[in-house]
């Protein structure tokens, strides 16, 4: 038995370790690099002396910031009372309203950044009739408001799934006991309730600011003249007045470093909320009665409703006729058949393609190190999953600009691949399936393995035959985020992307960009279609209504 | 099927730590139903787990018959086992639960459904057989966990704490189940427990163990009656311990306890008939209780629990000790707390053991402990 420690697990530690520093830790590397090192091969830090000095730079650290905190407190403010409301009363049509909020959250961000615009911008459908009926004329939605707008009203079903985990795994008898104390109501709330679900307060939270922070293409989309930092970066990688490589590579490097600043941040604080509850007796929904009834119904359903607006004005803005940027009159296929002209087909396929093969690897890795992690602990697997993490804090542009300085010359000239392509969503991507398979399988107890080899079974059959379908649910929620996610990948496609391996979610982008709304609005709603399908299909097979967890 | 089992100096240790089992060695019988007993983290669990091959094995040989198993694989050994937790396959039914190891021991593929179903029936579970064990209520899974382990016809049926999920009543009718299943295929059975009542229920012999040195082996009645030493009286049953001395005296020897009580003992070793200091271990129902006598331990009544078949009395001795006494209840009274009694002791049950060494005194013990 001594010569456990060398087995193919072994082996396996080696290769993903090798694998890791190689996809993620090389071009890091790279990245880095070319940050200090000068065209002329000489070291310098004057890019990152150039950011410092000039005001309209460092601005948009400042704006990001602005826009990331009011994001995520707006978030925060609308999500948690919508999960608490969700998970303590009983609501009619709450699986609807579950199902809305998720495909809320999946959508690709700048999609709904663009329908705002449709409906509210300088010619948008509710600026148009407000102002021709009453004449009231709305504020811009250009800017930072809008931004935020869009944004929170992406996000804030986020902090609704993390929380409505949450609340479902507080013990009645814990709110029981505090009722018997003297704290009801409002103070139980706040005192016993949010304070125990305080950890996934902070991951929501977490996620929610690196979401926002890393989003390139709402404010690109909507932020006109208010420059975010990450606007920023893609100009200068992409800009159209002149590339400067070194000075982009500086900007993702201090992207890194901000995003790490504040995982770390979140980290501490969350380290002071350890405990763990374990819910034997889950709160029983009441039935809301009165005036909380009222509150209780119009808040949920107005704030789904207007979360699904600007994605249901999509896809019937797919249908209307258009030219160019100018809407006409009647509904027809015309935006679709000129998305046909438009490498339709090849963009789904593409779309759909790139996106199973990168789930499957996913899968893969996430399963293996789940295994490594919770079953054979040491520490090189635990050096392999904070690898793995990484990502996390690594925004998409980041890893497009790494990607292309690590495999975009020889001897891996891999740019426009599909391979570079399947290597972002891996990388980007993973750390979701990773996260929920690891959980699922610390739940897992050892001697279920130990069972079936003890009755004959190989270490190999044993971990195909009974580890790998007792951890499917996990894998398989973490994996319906993974796949969403891919399919509605912007950030580091707009750098890697070319005409060959052109995707769905590119495809819209590329022709908001140009003006052909009615273009964009066909791959749009065709992007929806497949979320929606691929949300609904997995709602069927687990079976359980609000059992998707993040 | 019965295959014996047989550990030479075993020794069990994580890193460079203090061995969890120093140096182990034990026969065990075929067809045996052997227990190990002992407190938590005495080291029980990891000797079961050396035997099926989930521990390394640090030191010392393992034999089944006379195959040793040191270096095969868990899956070679041909081993049934049951977990605490029963280790049921939650994405499998009853059934492809039970067929599982089958499958995997290349029983014939036609022959696979008819042992199956005859375990299934022989555990009373086969009318479940095509359900999922979410299902099942723990007793029902703990069953097909007995009936999975058992198809396989392994030479060695190990099972570690099988019971210890159960509610009580529960208990009570799993290990008459697990016991006479076991006679009735007259398998080789080591059974690993912290419950010493349970282990008497099932068990041929016992294992008492504590810090990973076994203490005593022996039958159930022979470890409760004449216990090897002062931790088995205290962990077996229900011990009071009191101080005195061993009185050698015109070849007869005496007992005397620290309020001046005597008594003549016949059963002492020959070669410790010396006089020397003693711990004397009195289980409950070996003091007598006259409230006539004028000879005997003086002793106050503090309280007294009626319990139905007993009364337990909670008594201070002249000499300070507390004791519990529990007699068999009877119509008339009980003691009133605050009475004076006086008690005398059963001296052929009682044990005494050396204060040095703690070893027991007198004759009569049987330890196949190899030391």
């Amino acid at each position: 038995m001594a010569k456990k420690r060398f087995d193919g697990w072994f082996i396996l530690s080696i290769v993903m370790f090798v694998a890791f520093m190689f996809i993620l830790v090389y071009p890091m590397f790279g990245l880095l690099k070319q940050s200090v090192i000068m065209p002329d091969g000489s070291f310098s830090l004057e890019e990152f002396q150039k950011f410092f000095s000039h005001s309209y730079y460092t601005q948009t650290i400042l704006n990001s910031f602005k826009i990331t905190i009011t994001t995520t407190f707006l978030s925060l403010l609308l999500g948690v009372p919508f999960a608490y409301f969700y998970s303590f009363y009983k609501i009619k049509g709450s699986k609807l309203l579950f199902v809305v909020s998720i495909l809320c959250c999946m959508s690709a961000p700048f999609l709904g950044a663009y329908s705002w615009i449709m409906l509210l911008g300088r010619s948008g459908v509710i600026t148009k009739f407000l102002k021709a009926t009453f004449g009231i004329v709305l504020p811009s939605i250009y800017g930072f408001r809008g931004v935020v707008l869009s944004q929170v009203l992406n996000y804030f079903p986020l902090v609704f799934i993390y929380m409505n985990g949450a609340f479902r795994n507080t013990d009645s008898t814990l709110m029981e006991a505090a009722e018997n104390m003297g704290c009801t109501g409002i103070k139980r709330l706040f005192k016993i309730v949010l304070n125990l679900s305080m950890p996934t307060l902070l991951a929501s939270t977490l996620m929610v600011f690196m979401q926002s922070f890393s989003d390139f293409g709402t404010p690109s989309t909507l932020g006109e003249d208010y420059k975010t930092f990450l606007v920023l970066l893609y100009n200068e990688y992409l800009g159209e007045t002149g590339q400067d490589y070194n000075y982009a590579a500086a900007l993702a490097i201090i992207a890194v470093v901000l995003a790490g600043i504040v995982f770390f941040l979140q980290k501490w604080a969350t380290s002071k909320y350890k405990f763990s509850i374990n819910a034997l007796h889950p709160v029983q929904k009441k039935d809301p009665k009165g005036i909380l009834a009222v509150i209780i119904y119009v808040y949920c359903y107005l704030l789904c409703a207007i979360a699904i607006l600007p994605q249901a004005y999509v896809v019937f803005l797919s249908f209307r006729n258009c030219k160019g940027s100018v809407w006409g009159k009647g509904l027809s296929f015309n935006n679709y058949a000129n998305a046909m002209k438009k490498k339709l087909v090849l963009a789904s396929r593409n779309s759909i393609l790139m996106g199973v093969f990168a789930l499957v690897i996913i899968i893969v890795i996430a399963v293996l190190i789940a295994y490594l992690v919770v079953r054979r602990s040491n520490a090189l697997n635990h050096l392999i999953d904070s690898c793995s993490m990484l990502p996390y804090i690594m925004p998409g542009a980041v890893i497009g600009i790494a990607l292309i300085i690590a495999f975009g010359k020889k001897p891996f000239a891999l740019t426009g691949t599909m391979i570079i392509m399947i290597l972002s969503f891996v990388i980007r991507r993973m750390p979701y399936t990773i996260r929920s398979a690891t959980a699922t399988l610390m739940h897992i107890p050892e001697s279920i393995e130990e069972a079936a080899i003890s009755l004959g079974a190989s270490k190999l059959a044993t971990f195909v035959k009974v580890t790998v379908p007792m951890m499917s649910s996990g894998i398989l929620s973490g994996a319906i985020l993974s796949w969403v996610a891919i399919v509605t990948e912007l950030s580091s496609s707009v750098i890697l992307y070319s005409n060959r391996t052109t995707t769905l979610t590119m495809q819209a982008y590329v022709y908001i960009g140009r003006g052909e709304y009615g273009t964009a609005a066909a791959f749009a709603a065709i992007l929806n279609v497949i979320t929606t399908i691929s949300l609904l299909i997995y709602m069927r097979i687990s079976k359980s209504e609000d059992n998707v967890k993040l | 099927m019965s295959n014996n089992i047989s550990i030479k100096h075993a020794v069990k240790a994580y890193g460079s730590n203090a061995p969890v089992i120093p140096d182990l060695s034990v026969e065990i019988n075929g067809g045996e139903f052997f227990t190990l007993l002992g407190p938590s983290g005495c080291g029980k669990t990891t000797l079961l787990r050396m035997i099926a091959g989930f521990n390394s094995i640090e030191g010392g040989d393992f034999y089944f018959n006379e195959t040793r198993i040191n270096d095969l694989d868990p899956a070679k050994r041909n081993i049934g086992m049951v977990f605490q937790n029963y280790a049921i396959f939650p994405h499998l039914t009853v059934r492809k639960n039970v067929e599982f190891g089958l499958k995997y021991k290349k029983f014939p593929k036609e022959q696979i459904k008819d042992i199956a179903d005859k375990f299934m029936k022989l555990m009373q579970i086969d009318q479940y057989a095509d359900r999922l064990p979410e299902n099942l209520s723990g007793g029902q899974q703990q069953r097909v966990a007995l009936a999975r382990a058992l198809c396989i016809e392994p030479d060695v049926l190990l099972m570690d704490e099988p019971l210890s999920n159960l509610d009580a009543k529960l208990r009570v009718e799993m290990r008459s189940v697990i016991k006479d299943i076991q006679k009735e295929i007259g398998i080789t059975t080591v059974y690993v427990t912290h419950d010493q009542e349970e282990a008497m229920a099932v068990s041929d012999r016992i294992a008492v163990m504590n810090a990973g040195v076994i203490q005593h082996i022996g039958t159930p009645k022979n470890i409760y009656q004449r216990p090897s030493n002062l931790f088995v009286s205290t962990f077996i049953g229900r011990s009071n311990v009191i101080e005195g001395k061993l009185i050698a005296e015109g070849g007869k020897t005496y007992i005397e306890t620290k309020c001046g009580y005597r008594a003549e003992m016949t059963n002492v070793l020959d070669e410790q008939k010396v006089s020397q200091d003693i711990i004397l271990s009195i289980r409950p129902e070996e003091f007598i209780l006259d409230r006539n006598a004028s000879e005997g331990i003086a002793a106050t009544v503090n309280s007294c629990v009626f319990l139905g078949l007993n009364t337990h009395y909670f008594v201070t001795l002249s000499s300070g000790e507390d004791v519990v006494i529990i007699q068999e209840s009877s119509i008339d009274s009980t003691i009133e707390p605050g009475t004076q009694i006086k008690l005398t002791l059963n001296t052929d049950k009682l044990n005494i053991f050396s204060k040095e060494t703690e070893r027991n005194l007198l004759k009569g013990v049987q330890n196949d402990c190899i030391l």
